[in-house]
């Protein structure tokens, strides 16, 4: 199934930095990394349902707002405590400056 | 050797510092042994959502007991620490049982302090532990009279939550302003003003006389003369540090376990981290402080881990503590009184930044509350510049239209 959702355009994400984008009663987080490409997750924090959007971006890094608990948004993966569990990730593509998100 | 790694106090602290014994890679015996029965659990969330969750709460675990077993970690709960013998390096329980250590972590933390005026009363109580955190839950009804003697965090994060159950709730202050220690005024009025709005009583500059109970309630008599009747205080007057095993085995104490940069006690063998420590801070020139904070506790026991196995690091870490009232959320990186200037910042939304400047431009701190996590990421990345000792030029950090990642780069 390739159910590809338009989340934001190319320029409304800066460099190394992330967006919320909430689709169909769900929430995700884009992100922009510093070599400009584009990579998605689930919008929120593993340990206590936080928007990781108001969260800083350091390279592959998300770090939640809450209480700094750092994934590899480009895996998912938690990177130590108090995160353990991982992010759900989704593949991104770009067409004609639109981002596209799968969802499926 | 082959003793292993014995870890007293199992919070926060401790058990972040008996995963990182297996995440540095210690192959031997770790213990755990701690007072409360349940498995190591998170505190924060006791004068937060565990006060007004629609459901009963649980502990939240900080790991299930299949990651202790996994990583073979012998969690004893349910049980006290009663002496250490440091000539035969071990350390007796309660119940006469004894363990040996190699190196031994003290991450015993910290008990409320008490009011002696509220000494033997029934309707007061404090709050440390999840049992604690349960009684109180139980009484903020609606209606419920609240008093919470102390406007520090803990105080203060109960009465938004006694509002939020409907109760109505009184906060008493000795001092001329709520949260004196370590939160500056402006932002101290942010959230005065926010508990107001809720109909919450703030009563600065007054002292507590007596309280003397009655059948059904308690009756407090204020320095002002006022009596005020509650079905509930809560005293909230700060925290000791838990540290009678320590001076008991002749460790040197202060306001806390004395220990050194790397996080070591007097005996090279025994390690103190978190609640119950006093520490010299890097940042500051080796001013030693005491700190009650959640991402201390964690960072402090990873380290001393670490530190246990010989890696001697020394513990560099911005203090950062953050607080959940109503809406607001408060985020402090650094301690604002190491500045003499300050410097405000607007965000959106009412949030704002106050950066805590050193007479000699160095960024020393840096504060701010705004609804839900709006000061977030603005204060990591001054947390960010504070560890750099940084001399950010002022006029940039006022400067909304200023990202203060440019800033890191400079
Ligand atoms: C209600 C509440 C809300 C908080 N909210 C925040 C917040 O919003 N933000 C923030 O940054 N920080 C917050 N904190 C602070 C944070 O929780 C503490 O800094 C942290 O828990 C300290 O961890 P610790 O392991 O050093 O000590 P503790 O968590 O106190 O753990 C020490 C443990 O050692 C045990 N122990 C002591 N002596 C012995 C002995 N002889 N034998 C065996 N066991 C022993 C104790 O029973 C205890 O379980 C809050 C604290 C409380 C109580
Ligand atoms: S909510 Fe994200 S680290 Fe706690």
């Amino acid at each position: 199934m390739s159910n590809w959702i338009e989340a934001c355009t190319f320029d409304d994400i800066d460099e190394e930095d992330v967006m919320r984008f909430d689709h169909a009663g769900r929430t995700f987080a884009i992100y922009r990394s510093p070599d400009d490409e584009f990579f998605a997750t689930d919008g929120l924090c593993t340990h206590e349902h936080i928007h990781l959007a108001d969260g800083l971006v350091m390279d592959e890094i998300i770090e939640c707002p809450k209480h700094n608990g750092r994934f590899n948004y480009k895996t998912g993966e938690a990177k130590g405590a108090p995160v353990c569990v991982n992010l759900k990730t989704y593949p991104v593509k770009v067409e004609a400056g639109k981002v596209l998100i799968q969802l499926g | 050797m082959e003793k292993g790694m014995v870890i007293i106090g199992a919070g926060e602290c401790g058990a972040r510092a008996a995963f990182a014994l297996r995440e540095t890679g210690y192959d031997g015996p770790v213990t755990l042994i701690g007072t409360e029965k349940h498995l190591p659990y998170e505190r924060p969330p006791l004068s937060k959502d565990a006060m007004v969750s629609e459901h009963h709460p649980l502990p939240r675990t900080i790991a299930e007991g299949t990651q202790f077993s996994e990583k073979r970690i012998d969690f004893i709960g349910d049980t006290t620490a009663s002496a250490i013998n440091r000539s035969e390096k071990n350390v007796v329980f309660e119940d006469g049982r004894t363990v040996e250590y190699d190196r031994l972590l003290l991450a015993t933390g910290a008990i409320p302090r008490s009011l002696p005026q509220a000494a033997g009363s029934r309707y007061c109580v404090t709050l440390r532990s999840f049992d604690d955190a349960l009684a109180i839950r139980a009484k903020f009804r609606p209606d419920a009279r609240i008093v919470i003697v102390g406007g520090g965090f803990i105080g203060l994060e109960l009465a938004a939550s006694a509002r939020r159950r409907g109760a109505r709730v009184t906060v008493i202050e000795a001092q001329a302003r709520i949260m004196m220690r370590g939160v500056p005024t402006e932002i101290a009025q942010v959230i005065d003003r926010r508990h107001r709005e809720e109909g919450v009583t703030i009563r600065c500059d007054t002292g507590i006389v007596s309280i003397a109970d009655n059948a059904n309630n308690v009756a407090i008599t204020l320095s002002t003369g006022d009596v005020i009747a509650a079905d509930l205080a809560v005293i909230g007057i700060g925290a000791s540090p838990v540290t009678g095993l320590a001076e008991a085995a002749g460790l040197e104490t202060g306001n806390g376990i004395v220990v050194n940069e790397w996080l070591q006690t007097s005996d090279p063998d025994i390690f103190a981290a978190g609640d119950c420590c006093t520490f010299p801070l890097a940042i500051y020139g080796g001013r030693r402080v005491r700190l009650e904070a959640w991402r201390n506790a964690q960072e402090q026991g990873s380290l001393a881990a670490r530190n246990m196995l010989g890696s001697l690091e020394p513990h560099q870490a911005v203090p950062w503590f953050w607080s959940d009232q109503y809406e607001l959320g408060l985020q402090v990186a650094g301690l604002p009184d190491e500045g003499t200037q300050t410097i405000c910042r607007q965000l959106d939304d009412g949030a704002f930044i106050l950066f805590h400047l050193t007479d000699d431009g160095r960024l020393a701190a840096a504060s701010g509350i705004g609804p839900g996590n709006a000061v977030a990421k603005d204060i990591r990345l001054a947390e960010m510049l504070i560890s750099r000792g940084a001399r950010p030029d002022p006029i940039q950090l006022a400067a909304p239209g200023v990202r203060l990642k440019s800033l890191l780069a400079a």
